[in-house]
């Protein structure tokens, strides 16, 4: 439980063989995918310095293990992802131009797609694992297939909440799986001023759930380890704890600076010889799956992908005061009409013609 | 001796201060040590006192709020950050359900001396749940005290007085003011007592009573009308929200005849509400104008787009001023 499970390793070799499990179409895609939410994530950092994003949450060194999860979902299934989990909603069909409009500021940003089950991006700390779980819970008692699973960092593992869901999952065998992307840092704090246990995967023991830890820069080893769990809750195997264990090379938000607390530099270079992009690229060129030419003609659709969604947030509706008071309560109560339209008169008449 | 400082170092400055003056006293909370707290409340204090005195927790606020309890009971003085406001909600249970009641549980045997400081308050386009302003919930708690600064000097004065009261204090430092502007603070420890609201400008026609981020609109609003209509607004900083400061609201009521509130709160069981009943109680045969609040909305705060519109506005709170003083 406290090994580290790696299938891909750095240098871009297979640790074993997994012929038969991960077919070249999909380890084409998985690469894709990455460099798509790599350079979504890149120009998500350029447009807040621009001043054109609020505050931002980077997830770059985090690819393999958002991208990896979330492909092994199904479209049915709930995700209940955290403020750094962009690229593990748009890998289970969130769009780009939501995810600009979140960091825009906008009110309209946490509307998923009518067919999708993506929760908004959840800001307190380890209180989405709840809900999770309860949404395991009643696909269980609906007898339906799907899963939820709850994205988390290393942090989260402090609150309670964060045992609280697990021992509901224990106790109910719901199909749910928590997602802990330990990073090493929750915010300024090192994994080993976090806890005293060594691992989170072993935590799972406690409760007597399933416990994985695999590298989370590795996208197979994730994507094999999702899978595995996925399809054993979907057939009432119950819940499992699953850490990816990762790094994160960035600040922990645009308003962070992360040289008071780390050496940056020394260990973003250490990281960056595990990168999950680059790894698995070399891979793929090994096997001939990729080449030159079909890096510049997807870097070139990237880029264009992402203009055209940046184009379609920065033009999108500009959100009206009226816009806050929509979606308290089903039915507007009076008091918060006429606090509309209290604002409304203060509006139109320039603020101050009494 | 004193210099311009601005309100979060004169916060700096009475930890610091209270730290080297009673080994009692520690801070507690997420990322306060070597990052020096997310807005570097505590910048410098760790270097100074050592990882034992100024401690970077787990991330867990009910272990936090917790812990402090049980430090407090057993002697020592903590003064717990919380990261935002709305982060104190897993810590709730902790500070209504035991720092509150202990020593009213106890008839007074055991107490918790403790000060929960927390960052609070919109207009710095932060992300969701960064800006809330839920006073309310800690002024509706008995056991608490909620003490709100709105310049440097306050601050440094109150929280020092904070640190020594020996009941629990809900300390909320507007975060649009931490670093808005300076103003002479003294170098010496001072108090300001807690419990006592300020008269910031006195007037004859019109009460305006604020606290935190909104004193300042109330009195760029007070000045705007005095200058346009010749209307004159006596302007009080409560500072104190809980036990508010009865005989300053009331006397200054019964002195101008007429009173507003101000306050970023949601409106419903806002604050504003609890001061209407407290002036209708003490006061109403004074008054030659109902009482008008101008506050936040009754939705949750909105994404940082439309957090202006959210806020009071000094145009709301003029429009607030004629209505009342033209009823
Ligand atoms: C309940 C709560 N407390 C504090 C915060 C402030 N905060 C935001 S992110 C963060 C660190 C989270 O670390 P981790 O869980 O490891 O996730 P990471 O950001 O590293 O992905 C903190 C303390 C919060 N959002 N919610």
């Amino acid at each position: 439980m406290t090994k580290l499970y790696q299938v891909l390793t750095p240098e871009g070799e297979l640790a074993e063989d997994i012929s038969g499990r991960i077919t070249p179409d999909l380890m084409i895609d998985m690469y894709k995918k990455m460099v798509l939410v790599r350079t979504f994530d890149r120009k998500c950092i350029i447009l807040q310095r621009q001043g054109r994003l609020g505050t931002y949450a980077p997830f770059e060194g985090q690819e393999a293990a958002q991208v990896g999860s979330a492909m092994a979902l199904r479209a049915g299934d709930w995700m209940f992802p955290t403020y750094r989990d962009h690229a593990a909603a748009i890998v289970h069909g969130h769009s780009l131009v939501r995810v600009f409009l979140y960091w825009m500021g906008h009110s309209d940003a946490s509307v998923c797609p009518e067919d999708k089950r993506i929760l908004p991006q959840c800001v307190p700390i380890a209180t989405q694992m709840l809900h999770a779980m309860g949404a395991a819970w009643a696909s269980k008692l609906k007898g339906e297939q799907t899963v939820s699973i709850a994205y988390l960092g290393d942090g989260a593992t402090s609150e309670g909440d964060f045992h609280e869901a697990l021992n509901f999952a224990g106790v109910f065998r719901a199909p749910v799986l928590f997602f802990c992307q330990n990073n090493g840092y929750a915010i300024s704090v090192p994994f080993s001023r976090q806890s005293a246990s060594r691992t989170i995967a072993q935590r799972a023991a406690a409760y007597d759930i399933h416990g994985v830890r695999v590298d989370g820069n590795d996208v197979f080893a994730v994507w094999l380890t999702v899978q595995d769990a996925v399809q054993r809750a979907r057939v009432g195997g119950g819940p499992a704890l699953i850490e990816a264990v990762t790094f994160r090379y960035g600040a922990h938000t645009t308003a962070d600076d992360p040289k008071k607390y780390r050496d940056q530099e020394v260990l973003a270079q250490e990281w960056r010889r595990r990168d999950p992009v680059d790894r698995l690229r070399r891979f793929l060129e090994k096997q001939g799956l990729w080449n030159d030419e079909q890096e510049a003609a997807w870097q070139r659709q990237v880029g264009e992908t992402i203009e055209s969604a940046l184009a379609e947030a920065e033009a999108f509706p500009k959100p009206q005061p009226a816009d806050m008071f929509a979606h308290v309560y089903a039915e507007m109560p009076w008091h918060i009409r006429e606090q509309q339209q209290e604002l409304q008169r203060v509006l139109n008449e320039g603020g101050m013609q009494a | 001796m004193s210099r311009k400082l601005t309100m979060l170092q004169a916060i700096r400055e009475a930890m610091d201060q209270k730290l080297t003056d009673d080994p009692r006293v520690m801070l507690l909370g997420e990322d306060i040590g070597v990052n020096g707290g997310v807005f570097r409340a505590t910048e410098g204090l760790i270097e100074k006192y050592g990882a034992e005195r100024v401690v970077d927790t787990p991330l867990a606020e009910s272990g936090i709020v917790g812990t402090a309890i049980g430090l407090a009971l057993n002697g020592m003085i903590p003064v717990v950050e919380i990261q935002f406001l709305a982060f104190i909600y897993p810590g709730f249970e902790q500070v209504v359900s035991h720092a509150a009641r202990m020593r009213y549980r106890t008839r007074g045997q055991f107490s918790v001396p403790m000060v929960i400081r927390t960052p609070y308050g919109a207009g710095i386009r932060g992300p969701e749940l960064h800006s809330e302003s839920v006073e309310t919930f800690f002024a509706h708690t008995p056991g608490l005290k909620v003490v709100v600064p709105a310049t440097p000097y306050d601050a440094k004065g109150l929280l020092i007085s904070a640190i020594e009261d020996p009941d629990p204090v809900v300390f909320l430092e507007p975060t649009k003011i931490y670093r808005a502007f300076s103003e002479e603070v003294p170098e010496e420890m001072y108090r300001v007592p807690i419990g006592k609201a300020r008269v910031v400008q006195e007037g004859s026609d019109l009460s305006i009573f604020a606290w935190g981020a909104m004193l300042r609109v109330a009195m760029k609003a007070a000045a705007d009308i005095e200058r346009e209509k010749g209307w004159s607004c006596e302007v009080i900083d409560l500072r104190t929200l809980y036990p508010l400061d009865r005989d300053c609201i009331i006397g200054s009521v019964k002195k101008t005849g007429r009173a507003l509130i101000v306050h970023e709160a949601h409106k419903t069981a806002g604050m504003a509400a609890e001061i209407i009943a407290l002036i209708n109680d003490e006061a109403l045969l004074y008054l030659k104008a109902p009482i008008r609040r101008i506050t936040g909305f009754d939705v949750p705060v909105p994404q940082f787009s439309l957090e202006d519109d959210y806020l009071p506005t000094e145009a709301r709170v003029k429009l607030g001023i004629t209505e009342t003083i033209l009823f």
